[in-house]
């Protein structure tokens, strides 16, 4: 479990949003310019904090979405939460040329770089997916071919995260399988998996215990224990499943 | 102030309310799940806790022996680092002051260790004194594994990753050392009222 210790003092910086686009109808990315960003691993994550005109401030985590190696840019996807505090300012209210605090990168265990190879196995529920898509871009940018695939569960297509990105990423990567299931509504014809994963999904969907997968599963909890659980009863090694959690208190 | 984030509001503010949560959190009413990995399920036969490391004798509990010792139940404000805090929550367990009895020892810092491999490091004197528990119950209810049961470590006063997950023991340092999450830049010592969220706050 040996990391590499980061020493440096995480300041706040203000990042400028140069853009922002729509994912899904509850999910929005934003890309944002962060003079001096001293750059992240694929997986990590930013604190945001947002401050009132009367001081009050409010801060929360968001997984970074981009691949490294942007330069000064970052892009965060925010899901829009019916009573958050948050998430609503920023994937609602927000415009280009708004300014934004945030303080990273943060976190050094749920990491993927090229070098640590794979194959690689990544496990997604809604909005799990933007940490995990760090990695897929960083493999893609990086031309990599490491064997890769990505099971990920939404209620429904208009609901996927990422959905034209991935189909490109099928389309002109190599070595890349992304399997989606919809758990609540399906596309007439739709002929993939339509039930939360299960043990029979991750059988036919993970690489055999053998070849000793990297596994990421990032989702709400429920998914992410009953996933981390299904592995490790199938015979993969605990310490080569990594979680990460996004609850309904995201915010 | 400096920094101002054009038409944000946030939530109405609440005096009494806000006077009990630290800094750049917020609060909950359910008990969100953090953890690195698979949750281990260790069977109560297999499970023992130890205290070892810097001591003149090491202590060692079964299941059984741990819990026929006294236990206190306490009512506690938690703070995890990810920005929730919860009030009230109301626990179960044998204080580290009681299993820490009749031990010899010049170490002033302890690393909790853990089933899966999770370590977090902290000073003695904040296990000790009344601050500390090995908890096996939350709400009346034995701890479920997938908020760290059979039993964690309670330290409420500091950001709940200190509060260990499946703990099986606690290991006496002369010296400090960085835990699992202190390794990845967490703060060493992690109060909540000083947001001592990472490495140089």
């Amino acid at each position: 479990m040996a990391g590499t210790a980061l020493q440096r003092r995480l300041t706040w910086r203000v990042a400028e949003v140069v853009d922002l686009g729509d994912e899904t109808p509850r999910v929005r990315s934003l890309v944002l310019s962060v003079p001096g960003w001293p750059g992240h691993l694929a997986g990590q994550h930013v604190d945001v904090r947002l401050t009132a005109d009367d001081g009050y401030q409010a801060e929360r985590s968001y997984s970074i979405a981009s691949a490294p190696a942007a330069g000064e840019r970052l892009t965060l996807t925010v899901e829009r939460l019916a009573d958050g505090e948050v998430s609503p300012y920023l994937a609602g209210e927000l415009r280009a040329g708004d300014k934004l605090e945030l303080r990273g990168p943060i976190g050094g265990y749920f990491v993927w770089d090229i070098a640590i190879g794979g194959p690689l196995l990544l496990v997604a529920g809604g909005s799990g997916i933007c940490p995990l898509m760090a990695m897929l871009r960083l493999r893609q940018a990086a031309g990599s071919d490491i064997p890769t695939r990505l099971l990920y569960s939404s209620r429904s297509l208009e609901e996927v995260i990422y959905r034209n990105e991935l189909d490109r990423l099928v389309a002109t990567g190599t070595a890349l399988d992304v399997r989606l299931t919809l758990t609540r509504d399906q596309p007439e014809r739709w002929a993939g998996y339509h039930r939360r994963i299960d043990t029979d999904m991750l059988t036919e969907v993970a690489w055999a215990p053998n070849e000793r997968p990297l596994t990421f599963v990032c989702g709400p909890t429920p998914l992410v224990e009953s996933v981390a659980e299904s592995l490790v009863n199938l015979g993969h090694e605990p310490t080569r499943i990594k979680t990460e959690r996004f609850g309904p208190t995201g915010g | 102030m400096g920094f101002v984030s054009r038409a944000f509001k946030g939530r109405p503010r609440d005096q009494p309310r806000d006077a009990r949560v630290p800094p750049g959190q917020y609060l909950v009413r359910d008990f969100p799940v953090l953890s690195a990995g698979p949750t281990p399920h260790t069977p109560l036969a297999e499970w023992s806790f130890s205290i070892d490391g810097e001591v003149d004798a090491e202590k060692h509990w079964t299941w059984e022996e741990l819990r026929a010792l006294p236990s206190e139940t306490v009512t506690r404000d938690i703070h995890c680092v990810t920005k929730w805090s919860k009030l009230d929550t109301i626990w179960e367990g044998v204080s580290v002051d009681t299993l820490l009895e009749g031990v010899e020892t010049a170490a002033d810092y302890v690393m909790a260790v853990c089933d899966g491999g999770y370590t977090t490091n902290l000073p003695l004197e904040d296990l000790t004194g009344g601050k500390a528990w090995i908890a096996h119950a939350f709400d009346g209810q034995p701890l479920e594994s997938q908020h760290g049961g059979p039993a964690r470590l309670l330290v409420p006063h500091l950001y709940f990753w200190k509060s260990a997950k499946w703990i099986r023991g606690l290991r006496l340092m002369n010296d400090d050392s960085p835990g699992f999450w202190e390794t990845y830049g967490y703060h060493m010592y992690g109060d909540p009222w000083l947001e001592q969220r990472y490495s140089g706050d």
